[in-house]
């Protein structure tokens, strides 16, 4: 290093990717962003999410002889509480009782909350564990054959998402805000004052993007295979390829943003506009399928929704690139418009 | 090829309503060192983007080395003239080495970037980053960003603005050992001594108009004087003293009085007996040799640092 500078000049890209490489790394807090922050989501994400089948429904009776507690309280899964009338209701109105049998002489009744995820289960199990122990018998034998789909979990759904997103922000801070702050400075119209090839300016921004994409993705990667064990099931070629497609797409929606403003706050505010709905609606941390089948187009239509399905298809569900043509169409097309709109805007001071 | 460096013509800039430059006339011989001086707001910077081709004039013809800033040729001419704007922030967070060889890669030709560090003095903050230098050193880094590309034509923007008097004092000789080398230089500024040891020639800029060009020793003989003397106006009849022996002419601007004189030594005993005879007191009283801040004065009748 103590000697470079000298001996032959180096290529402006090479010079102008090693320039953003070097102003990133030596921020410390845009590396915490974009590199550490994810994973530590990801990490408490992953541990509150974490798959509970070990969890016990907790439930309380009142009424009821001591027989029917017995039989009760050793029901597999179910943890017995022993609570007066009021503390049961009490804590089921709390979230911290899952059900209370209230029971009369000829009349069961049960107490328990029907709009939770797993308030039907907590019915028919207990339903089914009274009437037994009750002395109802099975008519029927069934046995089980039990089959785990990878990719089912919460911390399954959610890294493809994470790494969607920290794509999104990183391009739009890494590139628009730095854009905008160069110009701020004047040094654009510095740059513009020497021979360098203009694009050559914008490349170094991609080239440099793309370096510390391989760190971002990667990280992600690499943390839920030996933390999670989440495997790729599909291509890692075409992760790879959907990942650099959508740091293409989101340089281009960046430049566009940093085209003409010199005001760091404005070029702030426009990101968060164009950032905001696809955190909302892109299926990061939540399905998209929740929301009215009506407004699904609409959402598939974003660029961060394509980068979301397509990772999550490949990661996943091991699907093949060739069910992915509409995520890559999507991409392409916002990238090549919005990089057509960006360059017709751009100013240089 | 034309023996100019820089030619314009009637170059004329507009901002809504505010006509920045109007109708300006520049010709810079090659190895010149040609100075735009003025108050802020003068129209210099303008002047100098125009004609680094970072602006464009809305009338007038721009000629840079006998080329026009033509789409085409527009690179082949920026490698052949270095800039240092105003007020250029440059990266904070890369270092002296790094921010000269990022310059040094965009020209075809140049110098190596450790022998401009070494020229600019620069060489114990080599490794130093842009965010740890002094105002001095900065301005140091930002002209060694512009003589890296080793060019023929230098456009420096108020180049000293800010800076100590040792700072000053050393940019000021990395400018002239440019000009030695056979370079041409375009520099503006607002300081009269810089202009005065550093340019050729000099034109003065008001509102847009250059309002005399010459040799800065040629602008303060047109005064006709060598000295003024002044002092608070308060009680004198300016044109009473018209006729006081040594006398060339008289300004008043603000509280004070100016007058030009070609021999001190004939119009001060004058000028103070002149006052004891009408009973005024001169509470105090300056005589300094005459600048090219009273050309400015004596052309405008406003002080450069009035704006």
């Amino acid at each position: 290093m103590a000697r470079r500078g000298r001996g032959k000049p180096t290529h402006p890209l090479y010079e102008l990717t090693l320039a953003r490489l070097l102003e990133f790394w030596r921020s410390p807090g845009s590396v915490f962003w974009v590199f550490i922050f994810p994973v530590v989501l990801a990490v408490a994400l992953g541990i509150a999410f974490r798959h509970k089948g070990a969890d016990s429904i907790r439930i309380a009776m009142v009424g009821g002889d001591a027989a029917l507690t017995q039989t009760l309280s050793k029901i597999p899964d179910f943890e017995f509480l022993e609570l007066t009338e009021q503390e049961a209701l009490d804590r089921l109105h709390r979230g911290r009782l899952d059900a209370l049998i209230d029971a009369g002489p000829d009349l069961f009744t049960l107490h328990f909350d029907p709009t939770r995820p797993d308030g039907d289960a907590i019915r028919l199990r207990l339903s089914d564990a009274l009437q037994r122990s009750l002395g109802r018998e099975d008519v029927a034998t069934i046995s089980e054959e039990h089959v785990t789909s990878g990719g089912g979990r919460y911390i399954d759904f959610l890294i493809p998402g994470l790494i969607g997103m920290n794509m999104m922000s990183s391009c739009m801070w890494g590139i628009g805000y730095a854009v905008v702050d160069q110009r701020k400075r004047k040094l654009l119209r510095r740059f513009a004052a020497t021979p360098m090839n203009r694009a050559h300016y914008l490349l170094g921004f991609m080239f440099s993007r793309m370096l510390f994409l391989v760190l971002e993705v990667g990280l992600l990667l690499i943390f839920g295979y030996y933390v999670f064990d989440i495997q790729v099931q599909g291509s890692i070629l075409a992760v790879w390829g959907f990942a650099i497609m959508g740091a293409l797409t989101f340089s281009g929606m960046s430049v566009l943003i940093a085209s003409r403003t010199e005001n760091t706050e404005v070029a702030s505010g426009w990101m968060n506009f164009a950032m905001m709905p696809m955190w909302l609606l892109s299926g990061t941390f939540f399905d998209y399928h929740r929301f009215p089948e009506v407004v699904h187009p609409f959402i598939r239509a974003l660029p961060l929704t394509a980068v979301n399905d397509s990772l999550r298809g490949l990661i996943n569900h091991g699907e093949s690139i060739t069910s992915l043509g509409l995520e890559a169409a999507v991409l392409a097309l916002w990238g090549t418009i919005a990089f057509f709109l960006a360059l017709r805007f751009f100013r240089w001071q | 090829m034309s023996d100019l460096a820089i030619e314009c013509r009637q170059l004329v800039k507009r901002y809504g309503d505010l006509v920045a430059v109007n109708h300006l006339d520049l010709e810079v011989a090659r190895g010149e060192c040609f100075g735009l001086l003025g108050p802020n707001g003068a129209g210099k910077t303008t002047t100098v983007e125009i004609l680094e081709g970072l602006t464009k004039p809305d009338g007038g013809q721009v000629l840079l080395l006998g080329q026009t800033w033509k789409r085409r040729g527009a690179r082949k001419l920026r490698a052949r003239i270095g800039v240092a704007l105003q007020e250029t922030r440059l990266p904070e967070k890369l270092t002296v080495l790094e921010v000269v060889r990022l310059f040094r890669s965009f020209y075809p030709d140049g110098r190596s970037p450790d022998e401009v560090i070494e020229i600019l003095d620069l060489v114990e903050k080599r490794e130093a980053r842009v965010g740890n230098l002094s105002g001095g050193q900065r301005q140091r880094l930002a002209l060694a960003s512009a003589l890296v590309g080793n060019p023929d034509l230098l456009f420096l923007d108020e180049p000293t603005t800010g800076l100590d008097p040792q700072a000053r004092l050393s940019i000021w000789g990395v400018i002239e050992t440019f000009r030695k080398g056979g370079g041409t230089i375009l520099l503006t500024t607002h300081y009269m001594d810089e202009a005065h040891r550093l340019c050729d020639r000099i034109a003065i800029l008001d509102r847009g108009q250059g309002i005399a060009l010459d040799t800065p020793d040629a602008l303060i003989d047109s005064l006709g004087a060598d000295q003024i003397i002044e002092f608070p106006t308060n009680g004198f009849d300016p044109d009473s003293m018209r006729n006081l022996p040594g006398v060339v002419g008289i300004k008043q601007r603000g509280g004070s009085t100016r007058l030009r004189v070609k021999h001190l030594g004939q119009a001060l005993p004058a000028l103070l007996k002149h006052a004891a005879d009408h009973g005024v007191v001169l509470e105090s009283l300056a005589t300094h040799r005459a600048t090219l801040e009273d050309v400015y004065v004596h052309l405008t009748g406003r002080g450069l640092r009035d704006g």
